[in-house]
């Protein structure tokens, strides 16, 4: 039992405890800053708590384990955090309360963290329900528009429908086995690898999850969702609950039930081929901006799922650096919604009309962000794309499965279908000729610099993925697959 | 540094110092790109004068730089030239060169126009240049995305939209499916690396399976043919150089085409012999395609810019050919015709270019008598044309010629039909479009059109003198070729092996009259 491995998770906690009380001290004119001092407070996380393996171990009779995986992903959560903090700094003007949102953030964050490090199913469980609770809350935080409480209503319902099954399925194998713990299953794993009880159990957990990464056929509610939720929301759920969903998946998939996972490559296979296929297709006519970003992030969820399909090492570790580069990518999107579409009402992809001649800082993230999505060189999306092929040839090679080579035509065809709707947006920012307003839009010194983070990580991932890549790998060694 | 990394990299540094170029510095803007192409066009000549006395490395590549980039896949940023790659980088940077100067025909955004230009140009010399599997691919992807965005921003006529459409695409596709079986190929030869010399010398020495062979080989065919418009994927190229802007046609129908010509020759045939061997029956057939059915579709356009599209098309099939054979004089002549066929296609476009800036039309209808206004960029049409159709003193004519010795012994039949093809068809297409642009009567409404003057004279001089030279005197790139293509064919069984001495055989026309066209024999 150490305790303290989980500090970081209770420094988290109670600092989103500390921003609720200093919205009541704080006096109007400088809450503000409230939203900063998290962001100062989670850079001074990232640099000093999560230095190297100091942290390391298990704890908790090894529900919680700190380990090269977890803290990758704690990397991560924090360094999205930081940059919707940002983000939601920009759009504190247009919600009541900003400083409780700024809480809300770092709780979903804690329960992101704790999901980094589950190695137990009730740990799993409990980390995901922070995660979702607080997003309930998180995406109806607009209660003055409409379209926003009717996001979190359809969020709310969903989402304990995903929870009542991960329940049933955590019950069902505690059930036949009588243990929780994942490693304690990997062991047990084989004996019961023809329990028809069993496998619906896991199954089950696998709806949950796939309702988290909006994987079909649980992706109905992603484009209601980030249409509706207010776009710091947005962007943390694209990012941040997506990637904890995938951790989750990694963790259950290959520490827990690798025997079981070994025997799903097909399921697996066709569950990514559909998710790529229905994202691209659905976002082809899509006019909403957001609408259109959550239909590519259920495709990308089908990309992130054709790592897991692999069923090996490198799948693993491109899924990790995928979802770095997904990262920035996405949120430089998001950064530039938020602050491009502040007065208008619709969010409409027109509304990007002339921004070249508006921002070109913001144009040029925003083009940046829509190629490294469609996996364009020199951007980060491109050598993630490439890394997640390599590893569907490499399973194809050592299974022998024609089913890969079927994923991975499907894969291209999802990418040949995206580079229409994200060209699309580039079109209508430098050429389209039914700009209304053309006045310059102003832009905050923090703003221009996490636009400048997110170019930076974009390119920098892109182009020097050596550093990222052995962290990766180191990370996904982790696993048992 | 090698000079490969400056002469790729100085285009790529130019286009990043032009991103903050404000973009009403017009003059400055347009300087930039022409000095940039310039310097990098004078290093690519250095490079290729001083390449015989160069080093060589272990592995016979000369100018070679090599710096780890991903340690994990064995990913190096690793450049060098040999023969079969040092024409194309010298062909690549003159015709960057004349397509910069050729952009004056843009008029608005120049500041992305001269960017994307400049992205191309380092792009593509940089994947020719390239000893590596994932730079190899990654830069010519980087060379392509411009293109697209080019043509649907600052292409012309009806079909724009279309044909932008249509490229984008095809030739995705086709990079995506190359793709596939690049890494198919890193995976499969276990070298566990993705740099091209170590690659080839491990499979040599332990051979991939027929199998394997066989499920890549097709990857690679179909992925580069349709980068290629090799028949019956062909269909993007006229219509997209169509819808073009000059200087994107030529970088495009001149550099960036020869790409999976390039990649067969270097990556496929060295590396997946017996399925090669397997494959060359359906290739000849599929290039015949390439020179009859679209020789014959060339034949009935009324459009300059489509005809000039399609009789590129169809001179790809020579090329196909030439790698077909599998004999060391068709390989050779494939990539003659490779360099050659850059100049000519990158010289026709820049001609059409001009006449379509000057006329607003290339409906060959409304064009006639041209050559009595302007008997500069008449004659040079004329001149491409003849090149176009396999006059001797043009390289083409070289690299064709040779290409038919090469392939003679392999697919007699199909030789005999592409020496009509490219004597007939092209001679009847290419002098009837001469004839309805340059001469008859001259319409009343072009009196007013002017020739080009001595500065625009330029590139149209500079791609004109280059065919020449390598027409005239084609040792100097022949010389050049041959070993190395011997060392590409070092692991076949050539069917021609009765043919004379396909390891030493030399070509060599004859300077004074360049008609005579010899073999040695050593």
């Amino acid at each position: 039992m150490n305790a303290s491995l989980i500090s970081l998770e209770m420094l988290v906690i109670g600092f989103g405890l500390v921003l609720m009380l200093a919205d009541v001290f704080v006096p109007a004119e400088r809450r503000p800053l409230i939203g900063y001092a998290a962001i100062a407070m989670l850079g001074f996380l990232l640099f000093n708590c999560l230095g190297d393996a100091g942290l390391a171990g298990t704890a908790f009779h090894g529900e919680f384990v700190n380990d090269n995986l977890a803290l990758f992903f704690k990397r991560f959560f924090i360094v999205a955090a930081i940059l919707v903090l940002f983000i939601a700094a920009e759009f504190a003007d247009r919600i009541v309360a900003a400083a409780e949102y700024y809480s809300l953030v770092l709780f979903a964050l804690a329960g992101m963290l704790f999901a980094a490090s589950a190695n137990d199913f009730l740990m799993l469980f409990v980390s995901i329900e922070l995660i979702t609770i607080t997003f309930y809350v998180l995406v109806s935080f607009q209660r003055n528009r409409l379209a926003s409480l009717e996001a979190g209503v359809k969020y709310l319902i969903l989402g304990a429908l995903s929870s009542a099954f991960m329940v049933f399925g955590i019950a069902l194998i505690w059930g036949t086995t009588g243990k929780l713990g994942f490693n304690e299953l990997a062991v047990l794993a084989p004996q019961f690898a023809d329990s028809k009880i069993f496998l619906l159990g896991v199954l089950l957990v696998l709806v949950g999850l796939g309702f988290k990464i909006a994987a079909f056929p649980f992706q109905i509610w992603a484009p209601d969702v980030y249409q509706g939720a207010p776009t710091p929301t947005t962007a943390f759920l694209a990012v941040g609950s997506k990637a904890a969903g995938f951790v989750l998946l990694l963790r259950v998939l290959f520490t827990a039930v690798p025997a079981v996972t070994a025997h799903w490559a097909n399921l697996l296979i066709v569950l990514s081929g559909i998710t790529i296929l229905y994202g691209n297709l659905c976002a082809l006519p899509q006019r909403n901006l957001k609408r259109l970003f959550g239909y590519s992030s259920i495709s990308h969820a089908g990309y992130l799922l054709l790592g897991i399909a692999a069923l090996n090492v490198s799948g693993q570790a491109a899924i990790l650096y995928y979802l770095a580069g997904y990262l920035f990518t996405v949120l430089a999107g998001f950064l530039v919604i938020a602050l491009v579409l502040r007065q208008l009402e619709t969010e409409d992809v027109s509304g990007l009309a002339g921004l070249h001649q508006r921002s070109p800082l913001l144009a040029a993230t925003m083009t940046i962000s829509m190629a490294s999505l469609a996996g364009i060189p020199p951007m980060a999306g491109f050598f993630g794309k490439f890394l997640l092929l390599t590893a569907a040839v490499k399973a194809a090679q050592t299974s022998g499965n024609h089913g890969y080579y079927c994923l991975i035509f499907t894969a291209l065809a999802g990418v040949v279908i995206s580079l229409y709707y994200y060209f699309g947006v580039i079109r209508v920012m430098y050429w389209s000729k039914e700009a209304k307003d053309l006045s310059p839009i102003e832009l905050s010194a923090p703003a221009m610099t996490t636009a400048w983070i997110c170019i930076a990580g974009i390119f920098w991932i892109g182009l020097f993925p050596n550093t990222l890549l052995n962290f990766a790998n180191a990370a996904a060694a982790v696993l048992k697959i | 540094m090698s000079i490969l990394t400056y002469i790729a990299g100085l285009p790529l540094l130019a286009a990043l110092a032009l991103v903050i170029v404000p973009r009403n510095y017009r003059v400055p803007i347009r300087a930039m790109a022409v000095l940039a192409t310039f310097l990098s066009a004078t290093l690519a000549v250095k490079m290729f004068c001083g390449f015989g006395s160069a080093a060589m490395d272990a592995d016979g590549y000369r100018f070679v730089q090599q710096i780890p980039w991903v340690d994990s896949l064995g990913i190096s940023y690793h450049v060098g030239v040999d023969g079969l790659n040092v024409g194309l980088i010298l062909m690549g940077a003159i015709v960057a060169f004349a397509a910069a100067l050729c952009s004056y025909e843009i008029k608005s955004r120049e500041k992305e126009f001269y960017i994307l230009l400049l992205l191309m140009t380092g792009g593509i010399l940089g994947a020719f240049a390239s000893l590596d599997l994932f730079f190899f691919y990654f830069l010519h992807e980087l060379a392509l995305v411009p293109t697209f965005i080019m043509i649907g921003v600052w292409g012309r006529g009806e079909k724009k939209n279309y044909a932008t459409f249509q490229i984008t695409l095809y030739l995705s596709v086709g990079a995506l499916i190359a793709l596939i079986g690049l890494i198919a190929l890193y995976l499969q030869s276990g070298a566990n690396t993705f740099d091209i010399p170590k690659i080839i010398a491990h499979v040599q020495a332990n051979p991939l399976s027929p199998a394997a062979q066989n499920f890549i080989f097709p990857l690679l065919l179909f992925g580069f043919g349709i980068l290629v418009s090799l028949w019956p994927f062909h269909s993007w190229a006229p219509l997209g150089y169509a819808a073009a802007p000059s200087p994107t046609a030529m970088l495009h129908a001149g550099v960036l085409k020869k790409f999976g010509l390039y990649g067969l020759i270097r990556i496929a045939l060295p590396l997946l012999p017996t399925a090669a061997q397997h494959w060359a029956q359906v290739l000849a057939w599929l290039c015949a395609g390439n020179i009859l059915f679209i020789g014959w579709v060339a034949m009935r356009q009324r459009n300059l810019n489509l005809l000039i599209g399609n009789s590129s098309v169809a001179h790809m099939g020579f090329i196909f050919l030439g790698i077909a054979s599998l004999s060391l004089i068709g390989v050779s002549g494939a990539v003659l015709i490779m360099v050659a066929h850059g100049f000519l296609a990158a010289l026709t476009f820049a001609l059409s270019g001009y006449l379509y800036q000057q006329t607003g039309t290339l409906q060959m209808s409304d064009l006639g008598g041209l050559c009595r206004k302007l008997p500069f960029i008449g004659t040079a049409l004329l001149m491409a044309a003849m090149a176009g159709c396999g006059l001797p003193g043009f390289a083409n004519f070289v690299g064709e010629v040779t290409v038919f010795f090469g392939a003679w012994q392999a697919f007699p039949t199909i030789t005999v039909l592409a020496l009509w093809g490219a004597l007939v068809i092209g001679g009847v297409y290419m002098t009837r479009a001469i004839r309805n642009v340059l001469h008859g009567p001259l319409p009343e409404k072009w009196n007013s059109l002017t020739d080009a003057y001595i500065w625009r004279k330029l590139p149209y001089a500079l791609l004109l003198a280059s065919l020449f030279v390598f027409g005239i005197w084609p040792r100097l790139l022949t010389d050049k070729i041959t070993p190395d293509a011997a060392k590409v064919l070092a692991g076949y069984k050539t069917p021609v092996a009765s043919s004379p001495a396909p390891s030493c055989g030399q070509l060599r026309a004859d300077t004074s009259g360049s008609q005579l066209l010899v073999i040695e024999n050593k």
